[in-house]
This record gives structure tokens, sequence and C-alpha cells, in this order.
């Protein structure tokens, strides 16, 4: 397997730090964030800054505000009230000032399936304006496997394959900030272990901060140095998964879930 | 990170992208393009066989040939240019691809422009050769209107375009359940602006409502240059003025629309 695509340019690793250093090192600034739909709180006052660089997870039952959090981050909500700072960038007010250095990927977004892969690789390139569209393709397909797939239309894929091509859309623009909706839902364990691998190896290289949003407790575990736990709305909890455990008395991050998910408190929980 | 302003201004390029991705899609799909040409000819030939059959039978008809053909061809620049502009942007809503647009470096603007290329190029893929079929079963030349022509199209195309972004707007706000509003909302323009009919024939109130409509001024226009062969660059001028007026509320409402939908939570959910 070839190295990841961006390895090779340690100058604009290094540009994209200096600019972080400028920024107090926060990457994503969330401040007091409220979302309601017709009265009712999607989100309700949740305030955290994620480190530039680092990797963080979001987790919460179904409901619980993190698709929600995440669009209001990508600036496709916009928030009752409270204010997002991504990149030291106001959302969603300003957020062309700041899209082309971010991306995303999520199962709940496809691409289009009459569009061969390189095809729908080379228009998002175009967007987000990047130089030497065929180059920087050929070198993410090496990457995540898909060069026999290039001219293949992406309706033809597998749903892992599919996965792949939506994480090199989302690896373009060697995004500074990448959002991840559950990347690896649907993905079968060996797929999924694939996609979590060429992650890290991502943001071992480029520095990229992640906000990971999962079901998969395992893959927290394995992908973040912070998890950020919802709960209707609003975080229940925050920490490293290792004070987490501590807190909880628990083995595993999935045990800690289900005692946030079922209401038993950390002391209760702990006995 | 790659570019530097990339997001900071409009882009020509960004544009071509687009413009790019629904081209495509139209050459992958064979039924797409047929669906382009099939119904114009249709409509064409239905027309003209009857205004032959009229032509032999009614004084009027027979000095005023190619009314009735004029007026489908017209009808049909209204009516698919504002098809290839909505049903570009459905093809985004079916593909589920609109949150990768929406969170793209694309703006708005720039969409909407690339969906005006679209249903230029998707319209002359569907008229060129219903125009060339219409000269070769009943001798009506299209294209021997001239810059009268070029004035007609000019004012039916910013009316089907200001159609397509109000549109564009309420898919936005209600997703697929406004769907049915892109197929049939131009058909509110069939009676109204007098396609197949002088506005006189109009009662006198409904008049009012016909004459603030920009394609009802292509059409009384079209008459007058096929029947009376004279070019009325008045109304084509007051349809100008309409249609500036029309474009700005349009856009306007697009506007606040994709506010509205960023509001309510809209572009994620697009289905019905």
């Amino acid at each position: 397997m070839a190295v990841i695509a961006g390895l090779a340019l340690p100058a604009a690793q290094r540009h994209t730090f200096r600019r972080m250093d400028m920024q107090n090192a926060s990457a994503i600034v969330v401040d007091r964030l409220v979302k309601r739909y017709k009265g009712v709180a999607a989100v309700d006052g949740i305030t955290f800054r994620l480190a530039a660089g680092s990797v963080t997870g979001l987790l919460g039952g179904n409901g619980a505000g993190k698709t929600t959090t995440i669009a209001m981050i990508m600036g496709l909500v916009t928030p009752t009230s409270g204010a997002v700072t991504v990149l030291g960038v106001e959302m969603p007010r300003h957020r062309y000032r700041v899209l082309h250095r971010m991306n995303f990927e999520s199962p709940y977004v496809d691409m289009p399936m009459r569009l061969t892969v390189r095809q729908n690789l080379s228009v998002f390139a175009q967007l987000y304006a990047v130089p030497d569209i065929d180059e920087r393709i050929d070198r993410l397909a090496a990457d995540l496997d898909l060069t026999e797939f290039l001219d293949r239309p992406t309706g033809k894929l597998s749903a892992g394959q599919k996965t792949r091509v939506s994480l090199a859309k989302a690896l373009l623009n060697k995004p500074e900030v990448l959002l991840l909706d559950e990347p690896t839902a649907s993905l079968d364990p060996d797929t999924a272990d694939w996609v979590r691998s060429r992650l890290e190896r991502y943001r071992a290289e480029q520095g990229t901060t992640m906000l990971l949003a999962s079901h998969n407790m395992g893959e927290v575990e394995r992908l973040c140095e912070r998890v950020i736990i919802m709960k209707k709305g609003r975080i229940e909890d925050d920490g490293t998964p290792a004070h987490l455990l501590s807190r909880y008395g628990r083995a595993t991050l999935e045990e800690v879930f289900l005692d946030v998910a079922r209401g038993r408190r950390q002391s209760e929980a702990a006995q | 990170m790659i570019a530097s302003d990339a997001g900071m201004e409009f882009s020509f390029n960004r544009v071509a992208a687009m413009v790019r991705r629904y081209w495509y899609l139209l050459r992958s799909s064979w039924p797409r393009i047929l669906d382009l040409i099939y119904w114009p000819t249709v409509q064409m030939l239905m027309w003209g066989f009857l205004q032959i059959y009229i032509s032999q039978n009614v004084g009027f008809f027979a000095r005023a040939g190619g009314v009735f053909i004029g007026s489908v061809l017209l009808w049909d620049i209204l009516f698919r240019g504002q098809l290839g502009f909505s049903i570009s942007f459905l093809e985004e809503m079916y593909a589920r691809n609109l949150g990768n647009i929406m969170m793209s470096p694309l703006r708005p603007t720039e969409f909407l422009l690339a969906l005006m290329i679209m249903s230029i190029v998707r319209l002359s893929i569907g008229m060129i050769p219903v125009s060339l079929l219409a000269i070769a079963f009943f001798g009506f030349n299209l294209w021997a209107l001239g810059l009268a022509l070029a004035a007609f199209f000019a004012n039916l195309i910013l009316t089907s375009w200001s159609v397509g972004i109000f549109v564009a707007g309420l898919l936005l706000r209600n997703g697929l359940g406004a769907e049915s509003m892109a197929w049939t909302i131009m058909f509110l323009f069939l009676p109204l602006t007098c396609v197949y009919y002088p506005v006189a024939v109009l009662p006198d109130w409904l008049q009012y409502f016909a004459w603030a409509l920009p394609p009802t001024y292509v059409f009384e226009g079209m008459r007058a240059l096929v029947i009376d062969h004279v070019f009325r660059a008045d109304l084509m001028a007051e349809a100008f003025a309409f249609n500036i007026l029309l474009f700005a509320a349009a856009s306007l409402a697009f506007l606040k629309l994709l506010q509205s939908a960023r509001v309510q939570g809209s572009l994620l959910q697009t289905s019905e």
C-alpha cells in the first residue's frame, strides 16, 4: 500500500500548524450552542473547544444531537442561539471563508451514482480548487485502494468501496478540519477496520483536526484522544477515554456509554 | 490545506465543475437525452398537423401560417428551459448529493449559474432537432425569425430561470415533497400567458394578470410577427422589464428559502 496522500507536503502541514498557533490552537469552538426545532431542543446549550490536530469522538444514542451539532459546525444548520467558530471563522455567517479548508464524510450523503469515481472526484476537486487534480486523484486512489475502480460508475461499487470513495472526496482538499459522521456505519468489520487505519495514518501525517460522531465504541476508543458524550442534546460527559473508563469504573467505552444512556450516575456505575 | 483563498470569491471554475457534473450525467444516460427530444417533437407534430387541418378550412389561419407551430416552439423554450433548470437541481436530491454540494465552497450564485447553463444545454439538445423537423414537416423556419427569435428566446429563458430559481428554493426548504412543483408550476403560465390565443380573448379583469407576466408579451410579439409581419420591439422591452423584476423577486425568494432551510435543518433531510 502506498503512503497516504499528502505526506510529501510537510511545508503545508507546518503552515497549517502555524496558523493554528495564531488561533490559540483551537480549531473548533462551540459556545453555548442551542438548536430548537418547533420548541424541541435538538442541541441544548453545549460548549466545547477542539484543539488543533486533535481527534475527538462525539458519542450518543439516536437523537442525542450529534448530527445536528456537526451540521451546525459545517454551517448547514443555523443555530437558534450560541456560536460556532471553525479555524477562527464564525459559522454559518462567514462559512465561505473556511469551507475550502474543511471537508466531511457521512454515509447519509451519497455521490452521484451514474458518474464514474474519477468523474465524481474530479468535479469535487474542481469545486475545492485542488491543483493538479489528476495527480491528486491518482494518489488518493492508490492510498485508498481505488485505482481499479476509478473508471467504474460509483453506483456499481460495494458499500465498502463507496465509503472509500466518500473518504477520498473528504480528503481531496487536504482539509485542516475533517468532520466524520459515522464513517464506518454499515461496513463489515474488516472494511471498517481498514477505514479506521487510513484515518489514523492520515491524521498522523497531516495533523488534521477530526470530529467523529459514532455509535461504534471500539472505533472511538481506537481513534479518539477525547470523547464527548451527548444525551438529549446536552453534554453528559467529556474526557479522555482513560479518564471516562476510570470515572465510571468500566473496562470499555461501551459500558460507559450504556451507563450514560441508562442514566446511571458515575458513583453508581463505579460500584 | 490546498487552496488558501478558493472559497472567498465568485468562481467560474466552480461553475464549470458543476456544469461538468451535469454533463457527465446527461451523456451517461440515453433515456435522459431521449426525454429532451421526444416530447417537444410530439407536441410540434400534433400542433403542426392540427394547423394544416384548420388552415385548409378557415381563411384567417390560412393567412397566419406558422402561428401554432411558433407558439408550440416558444412555449417549449419556456417550459423546457424551466424543466432543464429544475431537473438538474432535482438530480442532486435524487442522488443524495445536496449535502456534499452545500458543504463545498460552491456559492449559491455559482450553483444557480451552473443550473442556468445546463438549462440552455438541455434546451438546445431538445429544441434544435425539433426546430429542424418543423422546417422539414411544415416549412416553418423558426431560425428565419432572426433577431426577433433572439429577443423571444432571451425573454422566455429569463422567465424560465426565474421560475426555476423559485422552485429550487422550494425544494431546498421543503425537500422532495415539493417535487411536483418542478413539473407543474409552469402550466400556471399556459392559460394566462396566452400561448395559443391573443390576450384580447381573456376577460378584461384577467388581462391585467396576463400583462404582468413577461411571456405574454413574447407570444403577442410572435403573433404580430407571423400574422402582421411586424416586430414589436416595445413588447420585448416591456417583457424584459417585467423579467428583471421577476428574476429579482425569484432570487430574493430563493435566498430567503435557503435561509429558512438552514434554520429548519432541511438541508440535512431532503426527502419528503
